[in-house]
């Protein structure tokens, strides 16, 4: 156990947003998800009791007749507001007198650096770069999560949960959203930031960073497992991978689409293009943890091999 | 006096009456002087002086009324230009902490704060590749405060990318998106998106090792574009070369160097905080259109769905 070096990268003053990252991005979720489940229990009970729902004002936050339902901004939010950027200025100061920005050596372009990384918050399509090729890890993924991100409201039909916490009520895009920002997002960026080192190899922490270090591992494609050899059947065997893992995998999502009479009651509302929109990014946002398991259990390079693109 | 918005009309006509022949008025040179006149104007300024927000000097700056009337409140908040962004008036429940975790709040207070810090650094900063380190260097050894400002925008900064995050996840976890606020969700996606650049741009200008090597690993990833990348699927078909595809272009040249350092320096200063900015403003006007802030609102059942209607 080398103390030293973990100490070394922990307190290296750009990774502490993700050293910060680590407790920060639990607590809230945590802070969100006991909202959503004390609402949660509220629902069951007026779901329950018809009367109490029609009488309730159906919310956690306490409430008496009488009591008006706005406040003014001045002094109640302003002051919230003013509060706020107190606190957020005396962090950044304490924090800015206490840590120093790095700064490296001069640009030097013959003197590579090794590891040399992206800012944290790409580090995370860094790490991607080891199970695809710069295409689909630097280009694809990121205009498909932007893409992805922007039309979640256009293709989530559920009408419920709408300006309040709930975890019942929309349990599918709660546990995908938490799938795609918590397990893969921020845990590929701290991975990218705290394990990954010289090489970009796999250095758990407390191990030294050893910049002799030499992996062999054969990663052999996929046709070559098989025993293919010349290429039109390699590309058409590598196809055939790939369609067979979007059926099977689209298959799998639509048994999650419509595991509950609910949602399936959700399904029904949504048009042809919605569904099959969702589940194309939801396939291919599935494919990341799918090819990394493939490379990390099975050593596999790539699935399709083709003259002009390999996957 | 009833508050107007602007003139009140109300001149002043208790002037003191000098005739110039009154008791103690002497003639000098030619210009009456009479002591008792200019007593009681001096009386009058006095009485002013007492009552500050009762003169014109206060009554043209403040326009309102500053007491603690419910109308003068709302007048406070909606006829000042920083505070009119807000409503009169929000829900009891959305002043609290744990609804909207200020997030979105803070996120603005962070890019205002990396505003300010940003334009004292340019007062610094050239970006040529003989200066732009020497002024880093500059700035943390002679300038006063120098060391301070560069800690702080750089921290500022990555606060703000962790912030903005969050805020997308709450917003999500509330769903907040869902109708009539769609089409402000994806206006934040752009805003996260541009909120990245900003910062990544912002990394080459110290022209360090770790910001050449990081923009250096981040425009390689261009090379690899379907297409327009020299790479890439399909790149070399479409006639792309390592001196004219997009890693060219954003570059100004094949290699990371003095090109790349001029336009990182553009698009940090200039163009993405202005398209940030813009956003920014039509991010808040829709939050204020589509109706505040989404919540805490009542809760719905899932019998109160009502069935969609389609066109
Ligand atoms: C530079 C980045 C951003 C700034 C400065 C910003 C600022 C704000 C502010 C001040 C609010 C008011 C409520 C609150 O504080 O939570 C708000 C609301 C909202 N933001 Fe953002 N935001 C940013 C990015 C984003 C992103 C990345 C998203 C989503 C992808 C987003 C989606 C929304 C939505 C849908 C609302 C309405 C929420 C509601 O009504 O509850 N914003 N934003």
């Amino acid at each position: 156990m080398d103390w030293h070096q973990l100490w070394t990268i922990v307190s290296l003053p750009d990774n502490i947003p993700i050293v910060g990252m680590i407790f920060i991005l639990p607590f809230f979720t945590w802070y969100g998800l006991r909202q959503a489940f004390a609402n949660d229990r509220l629902i069951d009970r007026l779901e329950a009791d018809p009367d109490l729902a029609k009488t309730h004002h159906r919310k956690v936050e306490p409430f008496q007749k009488g009591w008006a339902r706005e406040l003014h901004v001045w002094p109640y939010l302003l002051r919230m507001e003013f509060l706020a950027a107190v606190i957020v200025t005396v962090i950044l100061m304490v924090w800015s007198i206490a840590l120093d920005a790095p700064l490296e050596e001069p640009a030097n372009p013959s003197l590579t650096m090794n590891p040399s990384k992206a800012p944290w918050y790409f580090l995370g399509l860094q790490e991607m770069l080891v199970y695809f090729d710069p295409w689909i890890a630097g280009v694809l993924m990121p205009t498909l999560i932007i893409i992805g991100l922007i039309v979640i409201p256009y293709i989530d039909e559920n009408p419920l949960g709408n300006g309040y916490y709930t975890f019942r009520q929309r349990k599918f895009a709660i546990w995908t959203f938490i799938f795609g920002f918590i397990i893969l997002w921020s845990t590929m960026i701290v991975i990218g930031t705290l394990i990954r080192g010289p090489g970009w190899m796999w250095f758990w922490p407390g191990m030294t960073w050893d910049h002799n270090r030499v992996i062999f591992e054969i990663n052999r494609d996929l046709h070559e497992i098989v025993g293919i050899t010349s290429q039109p059947w390699i590309g058409l065997f590598g196809g055939a991978v790939v369609g067979g893992f979007f059926a099977v995998s689209g298959y799998a999502c639509h048994r999650l689409i419509t595991a509950t009479a609910f949602s399936r009651k959700i399904l029904e509302r949504m048009t042809l293009a919605q569904y099959v929109i969702m589940q194309a990014l939801l396939i291919i946002m599935l494919s990341l943890p799918v090819k990394i398991a493939a490379r990390l259990l099975f050593r596999v390079k790539y699935v399709w091999v083709t003259p002009w693109f390999n996957i | 006096m009833d508050e107007t918005n602007g003139s009140k009309g109300n001149v002043k006509t208790a002037a003191p009456k000098t005739d110039g022949n009154g008791n103690g008025a002497r003639t000098i040179l030619g210009v009456t002087v009479d002591p008792d006149a200019i007593k009681q104007k001096a009386e009058l300024d006095l009485k002013a002086a007492r009552q500050p927000t009762k003169t014109d000097v206060y009554q043209s700056i403040f326009r309102v009324k500053h007491d603690e009337t419910p109308r003068s409140r709302t007048l406070g908040v909606l006829s000042n230009v920083f505070l009119h962004l807000h409503p009169a008036k929000v829900n009891r429940d959305a002043v609290r902490f744990n609804f909207t975790w200020g997030m979105g709040g803070i996120t603005f207070y962070l890019f205002w704060v990396l505003t300010w810090t940003g334009v004292l650094l340019m007062f610094y900063y050239h970006p040529t590749k003989v200066q732009a380190f020497r002024d880093i260097l500059y700035l943390e050894h002679d300038v006063p405060f120098g060391k301070l400002l560069r800690n702080m925008h750089r921290w500022a900064a990555h606060a703000m990318v962790l912030t903005v995050q969050l805020h997308m996840f709450r917003v999500f976890l509330t769903g907040s998106y869902k109708k009539p606020r769609q089409f402000n969700w994806s206006i934040g996606v752009i805003l996260l998106v541009l909120t990245l650049l900003l910062s990544f741009t912002g990394y080459l200008l110290p022209d360090d090792q770790l910001g050449f090597w990081a923009v250096t690993v981040g425009t390689n990833m261009a090379r690899a574009t379907p297409m327009l990348g020299h790479e890439g699927p399909f790149g070399p078909q479409f006639g792309m070369t390592n001196y004219n595809d997009v890693r060219f272009a954003l570059l100004g040249g094949s290699i990371v160097d003095a090109n790349a350092l001029l336009r990182a320096y553009i698009w940090h200063c200039i163009a993405i905080p202005g398209f940030a900015a813009t956003f920014m403003i039509v991010h808040f006007w829709r939050v204020r259109k589509d109706g505040g802030i989404s919540g805490p609102a009542p809760m719905a059942l899932e019998k109160e769905i009502k069935p969609l209607r389609r066109r």
